[in-house]
């Protein structure tokens, strides 16, 4: 316990110095991204790598959260601050809603349901041109305030959304060594022997959906207040995807894991630019590379592999 | 431009007819939905996998047949079985280079290795010919044929007969050839068909060259009349699977059914309530099948399916 609350302190400790580092500039503006991605990571691995149950429309719930926001601040002009949780609530209750059926479902059958609930939701922010704008966006949403203070400039939004992540990151490490995070890891291996030592398997599983819908619609109102701008593409399929791809490449069950499967790939299309169209390719691949050589994500597979380079420098030693 | 002007028609208040039109092109594109998804049931049945990466088979079916013909210069129907045999390897090649060696085969990593797979497939057609739309010549000239009121094109025709005769094929032989019963066996009991001395793996291996030719075929078969491009193969894909799902996953007559009325509800709803939703129809048909009866329509309940 007392390593956890050691990890997490040095964990914050880096990430809000690392402004001191960057000075600015515009590898700020991807360290927002960063800190937004990691929530949406962390959301999706409390679902898929505590529980075990995946969903492929994460990227929906993250739209309404960020369409719910922009539409009641800017159309209608309410208190940002009001509107995020209102989108939360929202969004969590239609998860917890959907939930139930959808989580009677398993294995690639949950798959396809939640999958086709996330084009379900695309397409609707696509044909409701009067509410969202359609397929060409919805602009003017104002920046988040404090008093006079406006999160308008990169280094602002950086603390405003790693406030959130960071709280996103104690929230699920504290989760994970509760009772409910014990209850979650048994569902995880045998659902059965779960339910046969007194958890509410199907009522834990919604209400893990739900927090995770909540914490990614969360994410939504902080992107849309932060780009001030939204458009259906950035919450389509691909993007669940690449959710996704974060979580299994940081590692299944690792809270820290994600945030390095986020930085990862958020990081990585600023080095690959020029090669923009070709990006999912290389998500593609290191998807496939990480499940079948590193089922574990990065942060098993990279002690692993040192641990068996060592084996087997020791073994050249040796003969 | 026939094609063209003839899925631009202008709309006119509801009558008997529109309704037969928007039926007709239903039918054609149940079919390719039915081949599709015949081709998820069958590796499902042989390896309890859904395979994700299905609908890319069926964009290589028409971009693959399209380099044949213009790069290559062929004619179409030397093409086409060119297609269809490239797309069958690159079916046993994923099979071999992603599935088989996965570490820890459990639901979840298989279904991450078949988007895995799907990406890159889509990617690679991507990075080798564009991403621009392509149009493939019709199997017969594109004259609007008239049946009842209602015009059909001969693609349309093509698309039927062709379905027909692949549903035919597929009966006989899953039921009158030994490969075919011993691959019925392995999705009955894999380990008791072990026992039997059937050969799984090869049982594996037939599954996935027989679905990416279906896949392929059903590729082909529609390009003429919806065009094709490196990204048309994830919606198809999933509508084949919504079809499979309606049929419950079997590789026969109901996942056809499924298809015919997922393709005809799609249509009309297209035409009479709206084309910006058609998409849509199709997901909630899946999301509402798979709440209500995820044993399909016609199928028994039955527990392990969930």
């Amino acid at each position: 316990m007392k390593r956890d609350v050691f990890k997490f302190f040095l964990f914050a400790v880096l990430i809000l110095a690392a402004p001191l580092a960057f000075k600015g500039g515009y590898l700020m503006n991807v360290l927002v991204f960063v800190g937004i991605n990691t929530m949406l990571a962390v959301a999706l691995n409390l679902l898929l790598g505590y529980a075990g149950q995946i969903s492929l429309g994460h990227a929906g719930f993250f739209g309404i959260g960020a369409y719910l926001s922009g539409i009641l601040t800017a159309t209608y002009g309410w208190n940002p601050w009001l509107a995020m949780p209102l989108a939360a609530l929202a969004v969590g209750i239609l998860a917890g809603l959907i939930g139930f059926p959808i989580l009677k479902l398993k294995g690639h059958y949950l798959a396809m349901a939640t999958l086709g609930l996330g084009i379900i939701i695309y397409i609707v922010f696509n044909e409701t041109v009067d509410l969202t704008g359609g397929p060409s966006g919805f602009s003017g949403i104002p920046n988040l305030t404090v008093g006079s203070f406006v999160f308008n400039s990169d280094v602002r939004n950086y603390y405003l959304a790693w406030t959130f992540a960071l709280g996103v990151v104690l929230f699920a490490v504290n989760l994970a060594n509760s009772r409910v995070g014990r209850a979650l890891r048994a569902v995880h291996d045998s659902e059965v022997a779960a339910r046969v030592m007194g958890v509410n398997a199907r009522l834990l599983k919604v209400q893990v959906f739900a927090l995770s819908a909540v914490i990614s619609s969360l994410a939504g109102s902080l992107y849309a207040h932060t780009m001030t701008f939204v458009s259906p593409a950035s919450f389509g399929f691909n993007f669940s995807v690449e959710l996704l791809t974060m979580v299994v490449i940081g590692g299944l069950g690792s809270v820290y894991g994600s945030f390095l499967g986020a930085a990862l790939l958020t990081l990585l299309p600023e080095l690959l630019r020029g090669a923009q169209d070709y990006d999912i390719i290389v998500y593609g691949g290191l998807l496939m590379i990480m499940v079948m050589f590193m089922p574990g994500g990065l942060v098993r597979g990279i002690p692993d592999f040192f641990r068996r380079m060592a084996r087997m420098r020791e073994g050249a030693g040796n003969a | 431009m026939k094609v063209r002007e003839f899925l631009c028609k202008k709309r006119k208040p509801m009558q008997l007819e529109q309704i037969l039109q928007y039926s007709f092109s239903g039918l054609s594109t149940g079919a390719i939905y039915a081949l599709i998804g015949i081709g998820f049931s069958i590796i499902f049945n042989a390896t309890g996998i859904i395979n994700f990466a299905q609908g890319e088979f069926v964009m290589l079916g028409g971009m693959l047949t399209l380099f044949f013909l213009e790069a290559l210069k062929l004619p179409l129907w030397a093409a086409i079985p060119c297609a269809v045999v490239v797309s069958a390897l690159i079916g046993v090649l994923f099979e071999r280079l992603a599935i088989r060696p996965l570490r820890q085969p459990t639901p979840i990593n298989l279904v991450i290795v078949t988007i895995a797979g799907s990406i890159l497939i889509r990617g690679l057609t991507m990075l080798l010919w564009g991403k621009d739309t392509h149009a493939i010549p019709p199997f017969s000239g594109d004259e609007p044929i008239s049946v009842a009121g209602a015009t059909i094109l001969p693609q349309h025709l093509w698309i039927l007969a062709i379905t027909l005769l692949i549903i035919a094929v597929n009966k006989f032989f899953f039921y009158h050839t030994i490969s075919g019963k011993a691959m019925r066996a392995c999705s009955y009991n894999r380990r008791a068909a072990g026992l039997v001395g059937i050969d799984v793996r090869r049982m594996v291996f037939f599954s996935f060259v027989i679905s990416s030719v279906l896949g392929a075929l059903a590729g082909i078969i529609v390009a003429p009349l919806t065009m094709t491009a490196y990204d048309v193969g994830v919606m198809l894909g999933l509508k084949g699977f919504c079809a499979a799902i309606i049929g419950g996953m079997s590789s026969g007559i109901a996942t056809v059914v499924g298809g015919l009325i997922l393709g005809v509800l799609e249509s009309l709803g297209a035409g009479l309530i709206s084309s910006g939703y058609k998409d849509a129809i199709a997901f909630i048909i899946l999301l509402l099948i798979l709440f209500i009866r995820p044993q399909g329509l016609f199928g028994k309940a039955e527990s392990e399916r969930v």
